[in-house]
């Protein structure tokens, strides 16, 4: 058996066959056939083998996804039925006596440079349509199985270097009890989404995809960041118990979904969810959550290949309104760059993407798009408790312009006699030091703000969250952070307006106390974290909070702050 | 044979989705459907050489059907076009 450490990304246990999500190997050599027609026959064999696979996975991405992620699949078999792609290839083998994957290979190549050559961006898109259809042929040419996790029908853990939203799109939550990859730490994409799925992650292990093969029974432990191939049955026996246990703990914490949260010492504070699509909502309202924290909007526009439609961004909003009954939904307008693409917008690639055109930048700059999502947010308002927000912004000019088109749009729809409420917050994600330096002057033209504790600490420290030699300088408990999170808060309230926070800092246990001393009204984290908090806030007393926050800013090390949570914690549950 | 000219009103031209859309239709019948744009003509049952052509708004295509079912290849064409806000 084979142990892997990592960092545990999403709470949990899971046992289960390892089913390994890894680019399979299509290389092949150019060969001189004799047997022209066995070759020929051989092509028309993986060409129907494929026909027959597209099929079949266009009716389940129908029944599960929709006709809209289905057509994709609809235009895949287009292609392998196209005289222009076939009867080429089959003129190259009986020709040239080449083997078909060289002739598939040539011919495909030769359209792939066409349509990459074209202006047209949706043209140019149908090159990695063409380059997708002849790696499914070339696979049954070569007898490899392509892997298609859209297809797992039994409980698996996925296995993979690194999880991309489209790869996490298509899993199916039935049968995916876990994920294990070799890079990403808890604030990367894999890990986020594994806790909106609910299901056990440990990330970042370096070598889960050397270690573990395709079909071997694996533990990921997501409370400790261990992985465990092919452990022995005492392991197993052990674990079953710590799960049993672990279930426990979270029936005991199941108990508070209905409560509100109250210190001790009886201040309210809000417990919010931070969500990516309205399929998250069912986890929200399991976990008590007392409003949307932060719905991530940028998952409307991945995995496809053009902007989703007024309409289609309209029924999303409204769906995830209408299902929050009145409670709040923070609503963060489009948040794209950095580590998150949209190959349709053919954005030209940055030396520093995280520094670049991206977010409120970009929706600045294409306002169109910007102006197709606040339409469809406005018309949303009146079904529910909107409240609208803009990243990443850098200074109080870009916050008035994004408000000024928001105006402008409301007016229009006001004019076509839209239903638009009049109660709409207008707030900003505090991500950017500069923005956090500045929050008194904010504060007089914003309803809330926002602090996005992930980027925050990457833009103080100046270190790439991604980049592990240099994660030691990501801390969430650093004084220098918790000075900054005070100067936006404190600004909020000095306005009479409320400050919230929705990065992963929110529902970690060692910073909890830490900000509910410093006064935040809303921590807004992933849904399967909102009760331990609950249970945590509950046992805190609001007044000693005040008094560890006030000396943790005095602290001049990480450590030290660290230091005084845990004592105090362990006061507070020895108690 | 016969033919009938086009002029695309959709915003984004014949991409993907409407291609796919119109091969489709095209596939059903056993006449032998051209696609004219610009001086190219294209097989209208093949998807690639209908989105190799890269038509866009305000294009004039023209489609041009020979078989036995001409007509009602024709008129199904038009209708699709119609129908999704694709050409009039």
């Amino acid at each position: 058996m084979t142990f892997l450490k990592g960092i545990a990304a999403s709470n949990g246990i899971a046992m289960a066959k390892a089913y390994r999500l890894v680019e399979a190997d299509l290389t092949f050599e150019k060969q001189t056939i004799e047997d022209i027609a066995w070759e020929v026959e051989r092509f028309q064999t993986a060409l129907t083998t494929s026909k027959e696979e597209l099929d079949a996975i266009r009716e389940k991405a129908n029944a599960e996804l929709g006709a809209d992620k289905a057509a994709i699949f609809e235009a895949h078999l287009l292609v392998l039925s196209d005289p222009e792609l076939i009867a080429p290839i089959e003129d190259k083998i009986k020709t040239e006596k080449v083997n078909a994957e060289h002739a598939l290979k040539e011919v495909a190549d030769m359209f792939i440079s066409l349509f990459e050559q074209m202006d047209n961006d949706y043209m140019k898109e149908r090159a990695a349509d063409i380059r997708d259809v002849t790696k499914r042929v070339l696979s049954h040419l070569l007898g490899i199985q392509l892997v298609n996790p859209s297809m797992i029908s039994e409980e698996t853990i996925i296995v993979a270097e690194d999880l991309t939203p489209s790869d996490t799109a298509q899993l199916n939550r039935e049968f995916v009890k876990g994920f294990t990859t070799n890079i990403g730490g808890r604030t990367s994409h894999s890990a986020i989404m594994a806790r909106s799925m609910e299901i056990p992650a440990v990330v970042g292990t370096k070598t889960a995809t050397v270690d573990i093969q395709h079909g071997d029974f694996i533990i990921v432990d997501g409370l400790k960041g261990e992985v465990h191939v092919n452990p022995a049955l005492e392991l197993i026996a052990q674990y079953e118990e710590e799960q049993i246990r672990y279930e426990e703990q979270k029936a005991e914490w199941a108990k508070l979904v209905n409560e509100t949260t109250v210190s001790a010492d009886g201040h309210h504070v809000e417990l919010a969810a931070n969500i990516g699509t309205p399929s998250d909502l069912d986890g929200v309202i399991n976990n008590g959550g007392e409003g949307i924290g932060l719905y991530r909007t940028e998952f409307l526009y991945m995995g496809r290949n053009e902007l989703p439609s007024e309409e289609e961004q309209f029924q999303s909003y409204k769906s995830v309104l209408e299902g929050m009954n009145g409670k709040p939904v923070v609503v963060r307008t489009l948040d794209i760059g950095g580590d998150k693409e949209l190959p349709y917008l053919d954005l030209p690639k940055e030396m520093n993407p995280f520094l670049g055109f991206r977010a409120i930048r970009l929706c600045l700059e294409e306002q169109d798009l910007f102006r197709t999502q606040l339409r469809a947010l406005l018309r949303a308002s009146s079904y529910g408790n909107l409240k609208i927000m803009f990243p990443m912004i850098a200074n109080l000019d870009e916050f008035r312009t994004a408000k000024a088109i928001l105006e402008e749009e409301k007016q229009k729809l006001v004019g076509e006699g839209v239903a638009v409420s009049e109660e709409i917050e207008l707030g900003i994600m505090v991500e950017i030091p500069s923005t956090a330096i500045m929050a008194d002057q904010f504060a007089k033209e914003v309803d809330f703000f926002s602090i996005g504790t992930n980027d925050l600490i990457q833009y103080t420290m100046a270190a790439d969250r991604m980049n592990e030699r240099v994660s030691y300088l990501y801390q969430p408990y650093s004084p220098a952070i918790l000075r900054l999170v005070k100067m936006v808060i404190d600004a909020a309230h000095k306005e009479g307006k409320w400050a919230g926070m929705c990065g992963e800092m929110a529902g970690d246990e060692i910073a909890i106390p830490l900000l509910l001393g410093l006064g935040l009204d809303e921590f807004s984290m992933s849904a399967t974290s909102i009760l331990k908090a609950r249970s945590q806030i509950l046992r805190l007393s609001k007044k000693e909070m005040e008094e560890l926050a006030q000396t943790a800013l005095q602290m001049s090390t990480t450590a030290e702050v660290i230091e005084a949570v845990k004592a105090l914690s362990e006061k507070v549950v020895s108690m | 044979m016969t033919e009938k000219t086009f002029t695309i009103t959709a915003n984004s031209g014949i991409h993907a989705r409407p291609a796919t859309v119109l091969v489709g239709m095209a596939s059903r019948f056993n006449s032998d459907i051209r696609l004219e744009f610009k001086e190219r003509t294209v097989d209208l049952k093949s998807i690639m050489g209908v989105m190799s052509l890269g038509i866009g708004q305000g294009a004039v295509i023209k489609v041009s059907v020979d078989g036995e079912d001409e007509q009602d290849a024709l008129n199904a064409l038009q209708d699709l076009l119609h129908k999704e806000g694709l050409a009039k």
